[in-house]
């Protein structure tokens, strides 16, 4: 029987953290067997013989539908066991509703089902081949005719007019809410600005592509599948293939990046199944980098307009966000892009307001800190151009205007540190030395400038389970699906458990990635360590009381008649008072066979009492060639907010790649939609600029002392995501600083501020 | 990728010779062929070897340098011969690609690398230079990267190398072997060709002619640099980039070596800006002229209008920097 909420253990060791395990930089667990290599991914797995090999051929336009195609001489190329189209590929659920159910994650996702092309690089073959050179080779002698919809629309700016109301945004939220009077406060306003942002498509491109394996036993299905929430990964994949549940098992113990990319299913996984199930062997297929472009989500291009009023003093009186982005016609995924600044200032006037825009794209999805990362770029960048407005310090017109509960449901916060991270922030960035006016800092060639940003994002906790096993000889096994996507899961979870059991970290051994475990959250949403680390807890809890009871009835223990509330496991002994005996001896005696724990719970409460957020603060410092526009980042610094730190090593990794990410965001990355046909111009890592070692000197991630009382029993905040918002705005507001130049339109690449550099030449 | 048949080749003239037959090609160290056959962009269907020729040296030679076909781009970088006498190849060379590409490129298949042309590398898109005749999809697509000297309406792709615009501005020699056996040498200004209606046709290499050496003169008098523009601070292709060598005399510009990368279908020999210069003083204005020079047939193609500007203001600024001059700024 497992515990359930209420969330809260009679005694909370992580809370005590008497052996200080909690809060200690312990190295990642699985860093040796990463860096030797034997950390599997699903691609590496040569466990079944047989594996054949599987390879995708994209459609080349970008909607219509096939009107022939002929794969016989792929068929009759050497070692090709088969070619799957949507003639003669197995049976599969028809596709999902286009407006998501409770979850986007959770539901059929055939391919090969149709003659119909929806977007530029959907899958209209699969070779099965005993080498993965004879699939590829095959997938070339492929002949596809289409017939091309003249109607196909592809281009944001072009069709924005066209745009609708969603009914609601991701992750549950409205799209539409007001407070106020927008229209009167910002038309009275004595200072205000009117801007519009955009920002481009955007794609993950986790290190590792997107990989599946497939092997069939009968009727059951295992996947080896680079996934962040097993459990997702394993219901869309049974409901796509009409099998029971019990009958698909996911393995993904080690995964190689994900930002929301790894959160659905994508093509890969499903046409391996497919094709497994065709040729009756194992098939492997990883997409290919350019593939990975169109068949995997992308963060949606799309327009803000930001609109903010304010007294003289800098009282902020209206805030409206208005955001239009990227949807298609057979999915509609609607980034909460305006969920961001509902919650940052006050201000008694406001509206945040959604639309959708439908193009015959890729589907859209979630991409690391989806919504508070676009949203914090018009935010603030616009409290930047008010603060330039007010002639006012920008760190300054943020505090004035913090507000006192959430702006938008009116809860208290249950803890927020953003003006604390202002302040330390300031002092250890040097914000005095910043150059009141634009353009007046030199250093050789550069022009410098500083910037700074909020950043924001929401503390989530989610339904796990886990069970927690000890052995006689002292030794515990951890098992749940929670999943390790490079965040550290293994290592943080590795140290909730040997605190909660009062063992050393080298006494625990964790389990992850796979459906047979307990189900847990997964990764994803900044929720993973919460969810699955409060799981833990319950678990062990569950195992100090069944052992309290074990020894308090014992008359051979010095711990009989001990009040089994008052039980501790510390110190690799089971201490009740001065009372104590090695957990050991008492498991070797009482449990010989071992004894495990069960722990559940049901995620937040339904009608929450506080509003929960880590909340930073972002200051970049960048140079700007005055020749050549060429900008380049200097020195990063980001503080937060972040409730209790598991583990600082693994936080700051966590919090500098996401920062590092921001780079990106801000200056580097942009997917380039071809308005001809759909194709995403750029796709591959030479020309998809993310940042490298080079763009990246001086980073800094700083997590303040804050006590979280609410959000979860570990007292924690997710770092997986916060640490990438506010960089891009932060980073845009120093090369304003640097240049007077307010670039509005994303990555800020040197040939949008080359026009207003100063005629440093004889032009 | 198309299956193919592997030899490796033996000397040199076995290599040229096989080199000759119909759909048979050279590899070194396959940093761009390996990626353009797997893409189905190149469909050799046999390859030579040619790592294990004897052409790795670094020789001194009549005051200048001879460098193997197959020596590494990491190592050519480093070696002090090419660090003490021509640091624009040197700097050249650290510029582009990463550690890892550098260590396996050579320096002859440097010069062969095709273009980054983002519709070269889609075979679903029209290409002139990967069909002929098919059209050119960059001309109304997005062509940010694309070319603003020496184009045609048939391609506006770029060079890519940053190696062989410094060999441009050092008038570097290319030694060949061709299958017969003989040799000969071109000068590099030779051995690339702009697109006109056949940018198929890259360079003025024979069938099978095998590239064994590249030569350097000795440097000519004056300070060297190369400048590259780009999009991050590494492993991204130049958006501009300048290779000069500039020789003042008593404030004055006796001699120049200008070559620019990221703007035409070759390496682009500046010829108009060294003329412009010769004799001028080493004044912004000069240089500033220079730029003027170099551009005045520039044409560009809306995505790459910034290009330019850009060009004039990177091209004026290094040829002050080189000069010894601060700029007024």
């Amino acid at each position: 029987m497992a515990t359930r909420s209420p969330l809260s253990p009679a005694i909370n060791p992580i809370e005590e953290n008497r052996q200080g395990i909690i809060g200690k930089p312990l190295d990642r667990v699985d860093g040796p067997l990463k860096v030797t290599g034997r950390a599997k991914y699903s691609y590496e797995y040569r466990g079944v013989k047989d594996t054949t090999y599987g390879f995708i051929v994209g459609s080349t336009i970008g909607k219509g539908r096939i009107s022939a195609i002929d794969t016989s001489r792929a068929e009759s190329a050497p070692r090709v066991l088969a070619v799957v189209t949507y003639q003669n590929a197995p049976k599969q659920a028809p596709l999902h509703p286009r407006e998501p159910g409770p979850s986007r994650f959770d539901r059929s996702e055939p391919f090969l089902f149709s003659p119909e092309v929806r977007y530029f690089g959907e899958p209209v073959a699969l070779i099965v081949a005993e080498t993965f050179e004879a699939a590829r080779h095959a997938a070339g002698l492929v002949s596809v005719r289409y017939v091309k919809d003249p109607q196909a629309k592809f281009d944001l700016m072009t069709h924005q007019s066209q745009a609708y109301k969603p009914k609601g945004v991701n992750a549950g939220m409205k799209a539409d809410t007001s407070e106020g009077d927008f229209d009167g406060a910002f038309a009275s306003a004595a200072v205000k600005i009117d801007v519009t942002y955009h920002l481009p498509h955007e794609h993950s491109m986790p290190m590792e592509p997107h990989a599946t394996q497939a092997v069939w036993e009968g009727d059951h299905l295992t996947l080896y599948s680079g996934q962040q929430v097993a459990a997702w990964a394993q219901s869309s994949v049974a409901k796509t293939l009409q099998l029971p549940l019990e009958n698909v098992r996911i393995l993904t113990p080690y995964v190689g990046g994900g930002f929301g990319s790894k959160v659905p299913i994508h093509a890969q996984a499903v046409l391996a199944a497919l094709g497994a199930k065709v040729v009756r062997r194992p098939v492997k297929i990883a997409q290919t980098r350019p593939q990975m472009f169109a068949n995997t989500n992308h963060r949606p291009e799309c327009l803000q307009r930001m609109r903010l009023g304010a007294t003289k003093d800098g009282t902020l009186t209206a805030i409206a966000h208005d955001v239009w982005s990227q949807t298609t016609p057979f999915d509609e995924f609607i980034e909460q892009t305006a969920a961001f600044s509902r919650v940052m200032y006050a201000a008694p006037n406001r509206f945040h307001r959604h639309w959708g825009v439908m193009l015959d794209l890729p589907t859209s999805d979630i991409m690391r800190a989806p919504g508070e990362e676009p949203g914090s770029v018009a935010q603030e960048c616009g409290m930047d151009e008010l603060a330039v407005a007010l002639d006012m310090d920008p760190i300054e017109l943020r505090i004035k205007n913090e507000p006192t509960d959430d702006p938008e449901t009116h809860l208290p916060f249950s803890s927020r540190s953003l003006v604390e991270c202002y302040r330390e922030g300031a002092q250890r960035f040097g914000w005095s030395k910043r150059p009141k006016r634009p353009g007046t800092l030199r250093d050789g060639r550069w022009l410098v400038g500083y910037g700074v940003a909020s950043a924001m994002f929401p503390t989530y906790l989610r339904p796990s389970a886990a069970a927690v096993r000890l052995n006689a000889d002292g030794a515990a096994i951890v098992k749940t699906d929670m999943t390790d996507i490079g965040t550290g899961s293994y290592t943080v979870l590795t140290q909730v458990a040997a605190e909660s059991l009062g063992l050393p970290t080298d006494k625990v051994t964790v389990e992850l990635g796979d459906t047979r475990l307990p189900k847990s959250a997964g990764s994803g949403g900044s929720f993973g360590a919460a969810s699955a680390g409060s799981a833990i807890l319950l678990a062990c809890e569950q195992l100090r009381s069944q052992i309290a009871q074990l020894v308090s009835k014992d008359r051979r223990s010095p711990l009989a008649g001990a009040n089994v509330g008052e039980v501790a496991l510390r110190g690799g002994n089971v201490v009740a008072g001065e009372k104590s005996e090695s957990l050991q001896a008492v498991l070797s005696r009482l449990a010989p066979s071992g004894i495990e724990g069960k722990g559940e719970h049901q995620g937040a409460e339904k009608q929450p009492k506080y509003s929960s957020h880590v909340f930073g603060a972002q200051f970049a410092e960048v140079g700007v060639d005055i020749d050549t526009g060429e900008i380049r980042v200097r020195r990063m610094l980001g503080v937060f907010g972040s409730g209790r730190i598991l583990n600082p090593k693994t936080a700051r990794s966590q919090l500098i790649g996401g920062m590092i990410m921001g780079i990106g965001a801000g200056l580097t990355e942009e997917s380039v939609v071809d308005p001809r046909d759909g194709s995403f111009v750029n796709r591959d890592l030479a020309e998809y600029h993310v940042p490298v070692h080079a763009d990246v000197t001086q980073i800094e991630a700083i997590c303040l002392e804050e006590k979280e009382p609410y959000a979860n029993p570990l007292g924690i905040k997710g770092l997986g995501e916060v640490g990438i918002v506010g960089v891009a705005a932060a980073l845009a507001n120093a090369v304003y600083n640097a240049t007077g130049v307010r670039v509005r339109e994303f990555p800020i690449t040197l040939d949008k501020v080359l026009g207003g550099l100063p005629d440093t030449i004889a032009t | 990728m198309i299956p193919f048949t592997y030899e490796r080749a033996a000397d040199a003239n076995s290599a040229a010779k096989a080199a000759a037959q119909p759909g048979a090609k050279f590899i070194a160290g396959g940093t761009n062929l390996l990626d353009l056959m797997k893409l189905e962009i190149e469909r050799p269907a046999h390859l030579i070897d040619i790592t294990r020729l004897p052409l790795r040296q670094i020789e001194a030679k009549d005051g200048g340098v001879r460098i193997g076909a197959q020596v590494p781009n990491s190592d050519l970088a480093a070696h002090p011969l090419i660090r003490d006498r021509y640091p624009v190849l040197s700097k050249a060379l650290l510029a582009g690609a990463s550690g890892q590409l550098r260590n396996k490129a050579s320096t002859g298949g440097n010069l062969l690398q095709r273009t980054r042309c983002y519709y070269f590398y889609d075979t679903s898109k029209a290409c002139n230079k990967r069909e002929p005749a098919s059209g050119c999809a960059a001309l109304q697509g997005f062509n940010r990267i694309h070319a603003i000297l020496g184009a045609s309406d048939s391609c506006i792709a770029v060079h890519p190398s940053d190696m062989a615009v410094a060999l441009t501005a050092l008038e570097a020699s290319i030694e060949t072997m061709l299958p017969d056996g003989s040799k000969r040498t071109l000068p590099i200004g030779e051995l690339h060709r702009l697109p006109g209606d056949t940018p198929h046709i890259e360079t003025t290499l024979h069938p099978g002619e095998l590239i064994t050496a590249v030569v350097l003169p000795p440097p000519p008098p004056g300070n060297q640099t190369y400048r590259k523009v780009r999009d991050r601070a590494s492993y991204a292709f130049a958006l501009i980039s300048v290779a000069a060598i500039v020789r003042v005399e008593a404030g004055r510009i006796r001699d120049s070596r200008i070559a620019l990368g990221g703007v035409a279908h070759k390496p682009w020999r500046a010829l108009d800006a060294e003329r412009a210069l010769r004799g001028k003083p080493a004044s912004m204005e000069s240089f500033a002229n220079a730029a003027r020079a170099a551009l005045r047939s520039a044409k560009s193609y809306g995505g790459n209008d910034f290009k330019i500007p850009l060009a004039h203001r990177v091209l004026t600024r290094t040829l002050a920097e080189v000069a010894g001059i601060e700029g007024a700024a």
